[in-house]
């Protein structure tokens, strides 16, 4: 309906959109794609085949995807955003019921082609649902207590569904990005802070809820957040694998030593290599000069979002772009905190890089719709 | 719903607010990751990278090869051969039963130790190589590599186990290696780590053990790079261990073996000295065992024959035993009291038999008397009486002292294992050791080399050596250890008038030649070549014993010591049969068959021996001659075994 509003004849149509295209950040996601083909191509031990290829050929469809997306006008995506929200909610609730478990952890769906992890479809479908409350939301309303509530709802539903999967990366994942969109809209400090000292009394509940009956997380989740206090108690346990990534990533010093000559990705002392742990290698082999390179990159794509957020008058547009930065933000911190010993391992992938088709997929759809809302902004 | 412009502003007022403020945030959170990433990659660079370094390098130790031991004609004592083993690898057999079974076909295999390799292979990383059999024969080995084909991840790995070529004959001198235990661990305060080598082998007793350090050698290292779950990847470099000492004893292996053919079934041990230096040129104690068997680990069956022997194969006499020296000892007695002045060559005393002292008699040997000898004569006929009366002038503490300067009373310094000091006793060493008051008759037990004094085979071997010098000999059985020369050690003049020492000399040279002597039987015959030396029976109960009809442990031990030639001495042989009997009748012609071996360097000519044996000596030549070289046959087999 906000349409009416734009300026539809200053719109491009057709095929020049492609002219509005925002190519710099094509050519940034590329470059950080790139980075990814050459660390798995790296960890392979030289061979392309095995995981460097297909991840070609998941950017490559990735890519074909975000143009595709790019190329739909942006109100459309907001019309459709309670939809994709209602159908992402409903797979999650699928996947639990016929879904099946693979290492652990997430659960996913095989549709032929590929394997759909309905909870990265979440991470998107979030935010579009929470930009389009936002948009629909009269500004007045937006600390109005009954309107604060309704996009809690929205979040804790799927934040509590992917809890139970068990995936607590991408439950605080969503949780986290469900919060700052809502922080993004406006609504009132208080609420922020009252949540605050909540989750405070929240996270005390839980460590005294160890061991007793009413235990609120499972015991590898407890001990996941004792290896990381101190990696030490279990150094060949489960504090094995952050130790051995911090060795890989400290060991690299300044430049690094040298393209496929980590000793610790090479020789397998390094974990998960090839998808939550690749930034080690990278680490590993390229050194400070190589981590800080592919950290800038991360920076200015998120940089790209925001200033293309502020550019962009409509509020749904602003929102969404915002909020998809702020997804990508939040994969590459806390994997790479994760991965840096800062944060406990919850098995959060470092984007476009590690090796793995839904989180690439997912994203390169989100770019799709900030490229969607650069072409179809109102002038 | 339609929005006001105004609400639209605001909205986007406050969205870029907030938006720029968590922008901020956002940047500011990556640029606390670009610090961190700092941190751990520039400041830390070093603690992580010799971590790195520590997961992916191993050290390898490589096995020094252990020294070898010699004679003193550099005939191999101890050495190192091949072993060849059987070892597997899971991952290249495939179907480990499958290849079990057609390796069992080519080599025999023990069923317990093929258990337990399957076992372990199903356990351990698939690339870990275990072994399946060990000790295989070469003709096995190469049956096994013939088949390497239909054998995958079959490999025959050699490596070096000690072997003692000449079997029994130097197992109480040079002793056995052996598997590394804790106990040998626990001996060490910081053990090198080669000792954790598996299979590695360390001297258990004798010279493999007190000459451990030398023998062993250095290990080498190489350093390997191995992946996560210890694969090793490649070598990286190697650093080349030292071959451990090669050691030359002074022993003879071709006099040791002759000693051991003649020493026989009884339990014995002799001990010949060169007297010029001091070097042993044989030291055997009988029986013997196989060293060889306890290198490759003896059963409790054969360990238990050992052990319970009645003539004690595990002990070695020569050093380990201490017997009564009983009439050799009067050398020592004899010369104590010459020294002492106390009596001169010609004195005599009267030898009714026995002799009163306080309230108890003191038999002699011989019950009928020996009527008047004199000094030479009291050695010659072994008087008893002579020596009971020299003792109450002379004094048990000028006896003692004239024991300890011709090397009694305290451990030889010869490299072997369980030495004893024997025991010349005096009368401190009663009140130390016993609690009581040195009596008379204690004196005079003593004098004839009973009662307390106790002295090894070797002991009395230097004794003569220094009777036979009159120079402080002391035995040397290392001539050389990396090729650096052992000197000498000793050698000094004893400070005892040469008088003195050539009336001994006479005395003992009475023994053998004269015609009433006590070993006049057992003599040489060529001039050149006459033996001095002094009969000894030793009681083991308090009575002398030689009859053949007490059980064998009740008989007397017979002893014999002597030098050759009498002119000009080269050699001091130390004999000891126990429960022989007589010194005279069992121990002096072993010793007298020994110095000839020794002074001839192989087989003496029949005219060395009084004509009326000659036959019967003939005979014995021969019979050992055969014994020498069944056991050299029965050897050569053993090791093919």
């Amino acid at each position: 309906m906000s349409y009416l509003e734009y300026t539809v004849k200053t719109v491009p149509t057709g095929w020049r959109k492609v002219l509005y295209l925002n190519w710099p950040l094509v050519i940034l996601l590329t470059a950080v794609a790139c980075v990814g083909f050459l660390m798995l191509y790296s960890v392979a031990g030289g061979s392309i085949e095995r995981w460097a290829e297909p991840q070609m050929e998941r950017y490559a469809l990735g890519l074909a995807a975000m143009f595709l997306v790019a190329m739909v006008p942006i109100w459309l995506w907001r019309n459709l955003s309670a939809l994709i929200y209602m159908l992402a909610l409903a797979l999650l609730v699928g996947v639990e019921l016929f879904g099946t478990v693979g290492m652990g952890a997430q659960r996913w769906i095989d549709i032929g082609f590929m394997q759909l992890q309905p909870s990265e479809l979440m991470k998107i479908a979030l935010v579009m649902v929470l930009a389009a409350y936002y948009d629909w939301l009269p500004m007045k309303r937006v600390s109005h207590p009954i309107w604060v509530l309704a996009p809690i709802l929205l979040i804790l539903l799927p934040t509590g569904l992917t809890l139970i999967q068990p995936d607590l990366g991408t439950a605080l994942l969503l949780l986290i990005a469900g919060a700052l969109m809502m922080f993004l809209a406006g609504v009132h400090w208080l609420y922020f802070a009252v949540v605050a000292a909540g989750g405070v009394g929240a996270v005390y509940t839980v460590f005294l809820s160890r061991g007793t009956s009413w235990q609120l997380l499972q015991d590898y989740q407890f001990r996941r957040i004792d290896t990381f206090l101190d990696p030490s108690t279990d150094p060949l346990g489960a504090g094995y694998h952050i130790t051995q990534a911090k060795i890989a990533m400290g060991s690299g010093g300044w430049t690094g030593r040298g393209f496929m000559q980590g000793t610790q990705s090479r020789l397998n002392f390094l974990p998960e290599k090839h998808t939550d742990f690749i930034f080690n290698t990278l680490a590993e082999e390229f050194g400070f000069v190589g981590g800080i390179s592919l950290l800038i990159l991360y920076v200015l794509v998120l940089v790209f979002c925001i200033i293309a957020a502020m550019q962009n008058r409509d509020r749904y547009s602003s929102l969404l772009t915002l909020g998809i930065g702020l997804t990508f933000f939040l994969f590459f911190a806390v994997n790479m905190s994760m991965v840096m010993g800062l944060a406990p391992v919850v098995g959060v992938p470092l984007p476009l890089v590690s090796y793995g088709g839904s989180a690439m997929m997912v994203l390169m759809i989100a770019f799709g719709m900030v490229q969607s809302a650069q072409i179809h902004r109102p002038r | 719903m339609r929005r006001t412009p105004r609400d639209t502003a605001e909205s986007s007022r406050k969205i870029t607010r907030r938006g720029l403020m968590l922008g901020a945030a956002q940047v500011a959170f990556a640029g606390t990751l670009a610090m961190r990433m700092r941190y751990m990659q520039v400041e830390q660079a070093d603690e992580f990278r010799l971590l790195a370094e520590e997961n992916r390098i191993n050290i390898h130790l490589i096995p020094p090869s252990r020294g070898r031991i010699f004679d003193r004609n550099g005939r191999v004592i101890a050495e190192n051969e091949n072993t060849y083993r059987i070892t597997m690898r899971r991952e290249d057999a495939g179907d480990i039963d499958d290849v079990i079974r057609r390796l069992s076909v080519l080599v025999e295999l023990d069923p317990a130790e093929v258990k337990r390799a399957i076992e372990e292979m199903r356990t351990s990383p698939p690339f870990l190589q275990v072994t399946v059999a060990d000790r295989v024969s070469w003709e096995s080995i190469s049956r096994v590599a013939v088949n390497a084909p239909a054998l995958p991840g079959v490999t025959p790995e050699v490596g070096l186990s000690r072997v003692y070529p000449q079997h029994e004959n130097f197992a109480h001198v040079v002793g056995y290696v052996g598997p590394v235990s804790e106990r040998d661990l626990a001996r060490y305060e910081d053990p090198e780590p080669v000792l954790r080598i598996p299979r590695f082998q360390i001297g258990k007793v004798g010279i493999e053990a007190k000459f451990e350090e030398q023998l062993r050698g250095k290990a080498g290292a190489k350093r390997v790079e191995v992946n996560a779950v210890g694969r090793v990847m490649r070598e990286l470099d190697r650093r080349e261990g030292a071959t451990g000492a090669d050691m030359q004893l002074t022993v003879d292996s071709d006099l040791q073996d002759y000693i051991k053919a003649r020493l026989g079934e009884e339990s014995a041990s002799a001990v010949v000295i060169d007297v010029e230096n001091g070097d042993v040129l044989a030291i055997a104690s009988a029986p013997s065992y196989d060293p060889n068997k306890f290198v490759r680990g003896i059963s409790v069956a054969d360990y238990n024959v050992l052990r319970e022997n009645n003539h004690r194969p595990l002990a070695s006499k020569t050093v380990q035993d201490a017997y009564p020296p009983g009439s050799t000892f009067k050398l020592v007695t004899a010369l104590a009291g010459l020294e002492a002045g106390v009596i001169g060559p010609d004195d005599t005393v009267y030898c009714p038999g026995h002799m009163e002292i306080g309230s108890r008699r003191f038999h002699c040997w011989k019950r009928s008397g020996h009527g008047r000898v004199n000094l030479e004569n009291s050695l010659r006929d072994s008087c008893d009486v002579f020596y009971y009366d020299l003792a109450l002038k002379v004094g048990i503490e000028k006896i003692a002292d004239m024991g300890r300067r011709l090397g009694l009373g305290t451990a030889p310094d010869v490299p072997m294992s369980a030495v004893t000091d024997g025991l010349i006793p005096d009368k401190d060493w009663k009140r130390r050791e016993r609690g009581a008051e040195w009596r008379i008759g204690d004196t005079v037990n003593a004098s004839i080399g009973q009662g307390y004094v106790l002295t090894s085979p070797l002991q009395q071997a230097v004794m003569v050596a220094r009777v036979a010098t009159g120079r402080a000999i002391e035995p040397r059985l290392v001539r050389s250890v990396g090729g650096v020369e052992t000197p000498s050690r000793g050698g000094g003049t004893l400070d005892i008038d040469p008088t003195h020492l050539k009336y001994i000399r006479k005395g003992m040279f009475s023994v053998m030649n004269s015609r009433r002597g006590t070993a006049y039987r057992s003599r040489i015959a060529l001039d050149h070549m006459l033996m001095a030396g002094k009969t000894g029976t030793s009681q083991v109960l308090n009575r002398v014993v030689n009859s053949k009809e007490v059980p064998w442990e009740h008989r007397d031990h017979a002893l014999f010591v002597n030098f050759a030639p009498y002119d000009a001495p080269r050699i001091a042989v130390s004999v000891v049969v126990e429960h022989g009997g007589g010194g005279s009748s069992t121990a002096a012609p072993i010793a007298r068959d020994i110095t000839l071996q020794a002074l001839f360097g192989g087989t003496p000519p029949l005219d060395a021996y009084p004509s009326s044996d000659r036959g019967r000596i003939e005979a014995q030549q021969q019979e050992i001659e055969r014994i020498r070289r069944e056991r050299a046959a029965a050897a050569a087999a053993g090791s093919r075994a």
